[in-house]
């Protein structure tokens, strides 16, 4: 990236901030309520104290996997609307896997295989609609979002079996399943965020360094010179959102293997929606991504917080106010890199 | 001195820049009543920008427009006030809605209404009246994505009159017809300005010019260089004018053909391939490309080059037939496999196939040739850069700078980067080149045709696709005409040599036989 | 089961279905108008949510129905200018600022719902229709607009032009039509009906419920690529969309066996296959999502002395 072209996403950022800072100021002042005062509690439950940093990196950490996933597939030229029900799927597995297996198995085995059926369950989604892509050119945005639908009576369903009676949540996983807490003042942040840092750091290696990194970029950028060059363009779709799907199948990671260690329905709700803000905000870009994910994180903790003076949905309206004021404004000031929709 | 002679278009000092690129320098154009106006140059010379500003499709910086007389301020012009004023323009790349019908793509802005709806009816018959004055038929009934090319530009110039414009702008119209198409519309042109019709032709082929227009404006760079009377001037005195110096209008090359007995390199037999709606693009076609020998493929547009070319990259699947790469049956090789085999492609469109507009000149390099660049670790882009900085130095390419972005370069440019991409691709063995020198500055179209002969020099085979007879018959050693997806003839050695090429390959296109 | 099937006799059942459609039938058309002048219209989950939180808000307001109505599609109108200026005027990307809407329609209106009504989860009953199916006059309206559409389509002038923007708007441009124009008004007859469904549903339901299109829009979007684009093809394709729902809340309520993850998931997997082609190939409007050409200039491209590209014709 030059410079100009950093100057140029730096400034489409402090713009969308602001505009969401505005019209989440007009919201607060509806309510009769000061906008410099629930700002300042927003900021000062966040990164006021330990715990509160604890609970923005717990908050961030399902954010960096949703916002890889979703950047991942941008690059690819893919829409990936379908984190919020790949995510929950991931979680069910990691659960499931991590409960399933012998009270004694070592952390070295339990582990790994609770993170890789997190992960696999979460590729089978994303699978899915990538297939339907590759073969059948029926647009994903509509695929993943129906899939969310899906997981979600799926998620229902199954619960209804697997839960403990009585209960809306899985049997605990094992102890070699367990991620340690970061012991942060008593937050839930865990080592997950670490894993979710890895994960940053392996997507852009994959993407600036590596021969199937650069096909998926030409693919994203132009699919017939892509083709053109010999790339095999259905396998690449198919495993772009394999490979989103599972990184949003790890946010089970942070809810079941660091926090609760059973799955519980409900858990980490929106944060596939809000990984369309992270990967928006971070412009597509690891880096940016793991950025934008603790901004956002900050936000979702510090909602929690000011609900007792508005209620936290404005979390909700000024995650969105900041999408449509990044996408605004990257078509007025910055290079678009789109493709055409259903 | 006759009798006042009426000006329906002027241009005074007309300025119109694009950012810092000064499209039109002061401009001073007139279109007399009757007359056809050849409107000649390259494009980036400014004559395109000219009459879009003469049109009202764009605003003037500077300068006075006058139709019929009456002056127009920039600020008030538009298509619709040209068009108010019987200004018409047909646009080189046709404005034409596929899935409407004839009629409603006619009627499309000046729709006639009965009662609050739609009058096709009245439309059709007004529409046949006007096809039949100036001879240009087509069923107004017909969907427009049904027509042959020259029925589609008959298409829009029926749109223009039918608005009763009686000043025509024709932008670049023989680009894509055949001889005996380009006669038959000169033909309707000559008619319409008996009946007093004024046309002015923008073009670039320069025997076209000599044989119609009755006045011709050279334009470079912006400005106008030379005004000539039409009957007056030779095609080289117009080249010189429009490129500033002496032009070499061709290459030099050596003898045609190869020797008997050469080794086959690309062998395609009875080669089928099926387009959507279920007849075939290709219907049957077997050819032979030699060690050395350039092989030219004619045709108009929609007879199946395309898709024979993208049949034999890799990119289109074969219902039925076999290619041969030196021996070796390839035709179940995708594009990776036979780049690596040894057969590359240079594409018809390069911003859509053959380039990333947005990656860097050498990640562009890169594509398709990634296994050169890999290592351990992943992709190890110095090497990357160096290779990139010396391939765009050989490849004559401007800006010769690795990390600049593709789209940032001019059409002749970027043709050169895929140019010099695929020739130097190790173990090349046959190119198969899609119109390689459209949309390319003359200096660039030199460089490429180079490349291409020394790469058959070198022993390798190329497949030269081109709508450009001119180009073929200069390049090719042997020139086959595609016609519904079928060869139609062949022409080689002597008669590519003889005059009358042009006129036998362009009856072989339009499938009436040699000479038609 | 046999229950099940015998309702399927009823004109309860087929009354129900009607009733159930209504918004479907409503966003599919708006869509259809939207997306045939060449926008893409993924924001009809958001109208569709607004025009039903506005709806039960002034009908209860007003105490009157037809304001609630009223209401409705104004919202929706007021979501069709918002999207409108973002991806018109401004060209911003279509697929994103359509999801962005609906996530924002998402949490403004839980956010209205607490200040409104106290409550993030659902509204006190608000007003809505009283009476059978047959004596709303709203139906009929909608019926009256249903046989409307294909003739504002292909026998007026607006429709042949939104029709042509929607395939090539560089023509449209070139003979002197505006084709910004044409798409703010496509745009915003999208937002007025899929308001207008809204409206439906929160009438229908007497009161507003938190997420209350449960991906309608999306669902009605399917239906109308089912129905290639076309009005009243579309129409007919929510109409099985509303079979498929109705279905499925008759089976819920009935132990058949199917497990109920199933069930619930049938209108949304019927999406998927349907999307998937397997009930009859589409092909959209050539020009959808792509950007309308500036009044006026063409960007320069190249830099150079470039030679005309003769590529004058345009392949099927």
């Amino acid at each position: 990236m030059t410079r100009s072209e950093l100057g140029r996403e730096a400034f489409v950022l402090g713009f969308s901030l602001l505009v969401a800072m505005a019209a989440g100021s007009l919201l607060v002042l509806l309510l009769g309520e000061s906008p410099a005062r629930v700002y300042g509690l927003l900021l000062s439950s966040t990164w006021g104290d330990a715990y509160g940093v604890g609970q923005v990196l717990f908050k961030a950490t399902p954010l960096v996997f949703t916002g890889l996933s979703v950047a991942l597939a941008f690059r690819a030229g893919l829409f990936n609307i379908g984190a919020e029900g790949q995510m929950m799927l991931g979680g069910l597995a990691a659960a499931l896997v991590g409960a399933a297996l012998p009270v004694e198995t070592c952390a070295w085995l339990a582990l790994p295989l609770a993170v890789l059926a997190a992960a696999a369950a979460g590729a089978l989604w994303g699978a899915i609609p990538g297939a339907l892509r590759a073969f059948l050119g029926a647009h994903e945005v509509i695929n993943t979002i129906m899939l969310n639908f899906v997981a979600s009576a799926l998620v229902l369903g199954l619960g209804h079996r697997v839960f403990l009676p009585e209960t809306t949540h899985t049997a605990l996983v094992v102890e070699g399943a367990r991620l340690p807490s970061l012991g942060l003042a008593g937050s839930a942040a865990n080592l997950s965020f670490v894993l979710a840092l890895g994960a940053a750091l392996a997507v852009w290696g994959f993407l600036s360094r590596s021969r199937r990194g650069f096909e998926l970029r030409a693919l994203g950028l132009s699919p017939g010179a892509a083709e053109g060059a010999g790339v095999r363009v259905r396998a690449t779709l198919v495993a772009a959102l394999a490979a989103a799907g599972a990184l949003a199948g790890l946010v089970g990671c942070n809810f079941v293997l660091g926090y609760k260690h059973y799955y519980e329905e409900g858990m980490g709700r929106g944060a596939g929606f809000m990984g369309i803000a992270v990967a928006l905000l971070g412009r597509g870009h690891p880096l940016g991504v793991v950025l934008a994910a603790v901004l956002l994180g900050t936000l979702s903790h510090g909602g929690v917080a000011i609900n007792a003076l508005v209620p936290k949905e404005l979390v909700d309206v000024l995650q969105a106010v900041i999408i449509l004021a990044v996408a605004a404004s990257s078509a007025v000031f910055s290079h678009q890199v789109r493709r055409s929709g259903p | 001195m006759t009798a006042s002679v009426e000006n329906v278009l002027e241009l005074h000092g007309v300025s119109r820049a694009f950012g810092a690129a000064l499209a039109n320098d002061r401009v001073d154009f007139s279109l007399e009543r009757g007359r056809i106006h050849a409107l000649v140059g390259e494009n980036g010379a400014g004559k395109t920008t000219l009459m879009r500003v003469a049109y009202g499709e764009l605003q003037a910086d500077a300068g006075e427009i006058r139709i019929k007389g009456e002056q127009i301020r920039p600020a008030r012009h538009s298509p619709r006030e040209a068009i108010r004023r019987g200004v018409g323009m047909v646009h080189q790349h046709f404005m034409l809605v596929p899935p409407l019908s004839v009629v409603e793509n006619v009627v499309l802005g000046r729709e006639p209404l009965r009662r609050g709806l739609l009058d096709l009816d009245g439309a059709t018959r007004g529409l046949e009246e006007v096809s039949r004055r100036f001879g240009l038929g087509v069923d107004p009934r017909a969907r427009v994505e049904r027509l042959s090319v020259g029925e589609r530009q008959r298409v829009e110039i029926l749109k223009v009159l039918w608005q009763g414009c009686d000043v025509l702008i024709l932008d670049e119209p023989t680009a894509v017809l055949a001889p005996a198409e380009v006669r038959h519309l000169f033909g309707a042109l000559r008619g319409m300005t008996a009946q007093g019709l004024a046309v002015v032709l923008i073009t670039h082929k320069l025997d076209e010019v000599c044989a119609l227009a009755d006045q011709v404006t050279v334009m470079r760079q912006g400005r106008v260089v030379a005004e000539l009377a039409g009957d007056a001037a030779t095609p080289a005195e117009i080249a010189c004018a429009m490129v500033g110096r002496e032009v070499p209008l061709q290459v030099s090359r050596g003898p045609r053909g190869v020797p008997d007995g050469t080794e086959a390199l690309l062998c395609v037999e009875g080669l089928r391939v099926a387009r959507a709606e279920g007849t075939d693009a290709v219907a049957g076609v077997s050819l032979q490309i030699r060690a050395g020998e350039i092989l030219g493929l004619a045709g108009v547009e929609g007879n199946g080059q395309r898709e024979l070319l993208e049949a034999l990259a890799g990119l289109r699947p074969a219902a039925a037939g076999r290619v041969l790469l030196g021996g070796r049956d390839i035709t179940r090789l995708g594009v990776a496999g036979r780049l690596t085999a040894g057969l590359a492609h240079v594409p018809e469109d390069r911003q859509a196939r053959g380039l990333v507009l947005d990656f860097s000149l050498a990640e562009n390099l890169a594509l398709g040739r990634l296994a050169e660049f890999a290592g351990p670790l992943g992709l190890r882009r110095g090497r990357l850069r160096s290779e990139a900085a010396r391939l765009l130095a050989a490849g004559d390419v401007r800006p010769a700078s690795p990390e600049a972005r593709a789209g940032s370069l001019s059409g002749g440019n970027q043709q050169k980067v895929v140019m010099v991409r695929e020739l130097t691709r190790p173990g090349l063995r046959v190119l198969l080149c899609g119109q390689p020198t459209r949309g390319v500055d003359i200096g660039a179209v030199l460089h490429i045709h180079r490349s291409l002969l020394d790469a058959a020099g070198r022993g390798l085979g190329v497949l030269l696709v081109s709508a450009d007879l001119q180009e073929l018959i200069a390049l090719a050693d042997r020139v086959l005409v595609l016609f519904r997806g079928a060869v139609a003839g062949e022409l080689n050695g002597a008669a590519l040599d003889d005059n009358a090429a042009p006129e036998r390959l362009g009856g072989l296109m339009t499938g009436a036989g040699e000479g038609a | 089961m046999s229950d099940f099937f015998l309702s399927l006799m009823g004109l309860a059942f087929w009354l129900q279905v009607v009733r159930i459609s209504v918004p479907y039938a409503l966003a599919a058309l708006g869509g259809v108008t939207s997306e045939r002048s060449g926008v893409i219209d993924l924001a009809l989950e958001g109208k569709l949510l607004f025009g039903a939180f506005a709806a039960a808000w002034v009908a209860d307001l007003g105490s009157s129905v037809w304001l609630g109505a009223l209401a409705g599609a104004a919202a929706g109108v007021l979501v069709a200018l918002l999207y409108g200026y973002l991806v018109i005027r401004l060209r911003a990307d279509q697929i994103i600022t359509g999801v962005a809407i609906n996530l924002l329609a998402f949490g403004l209106t839980r956010y209205l719902l607490k200040l409104v009504y106290g409550s993030t989860s659902s509204s006190p009953p608000t007003p809505g229709f009283e009476g059978g199916l047959a004596a709303n006059p709203l139906l009929w309206l909608l019926l009256l607009v249903v046989l409307v559409w294909p003739v504002l389509f292909y026998r007026t002038r607006f429709g042949l032009r939104l029709r042509a923007a929607g395939e090539h708007p560089e023509a449209v441009a070139s003979v002197g039509v505006s084709v910004p124009r044409i798409r703010w008004m496509a745009v915003g007859l999208s937002g007025l009906l899929a308001g207008l469904g809204g409206a439906w549903l929160a009438l229908d339901n007497h009161g507003f419920t938190a997420e209350m299109s449960g991906g309608r829009g999306y669902i009605a979007l399917a239906a109308l690529i089912m129905g290639k684009w076309r009005p009243l093809p579309a129409v007919l394709a929510c109409l099985l969309f509303g079979f498929a729902e109705t279905c499925q809340l008759h089976l819920q309520a009935v132990d058949v066996g199917v497990p109920n993850e199933l069930v619930r998931s049938l209108p949304y997997l019927l999406t998927m296959v349907a999307l998937a082609g397997f009930i009859g190939r589409s092909r959209a409007p050539a020009a959808l999502g792509r950007p309308a050409p500036a009044d006026g200039d063409r960007p320069w491209t190249g830099g150079g002395n470039d030679r005309p590209a003769p590529d004058a014709a345009r392949e099927p």
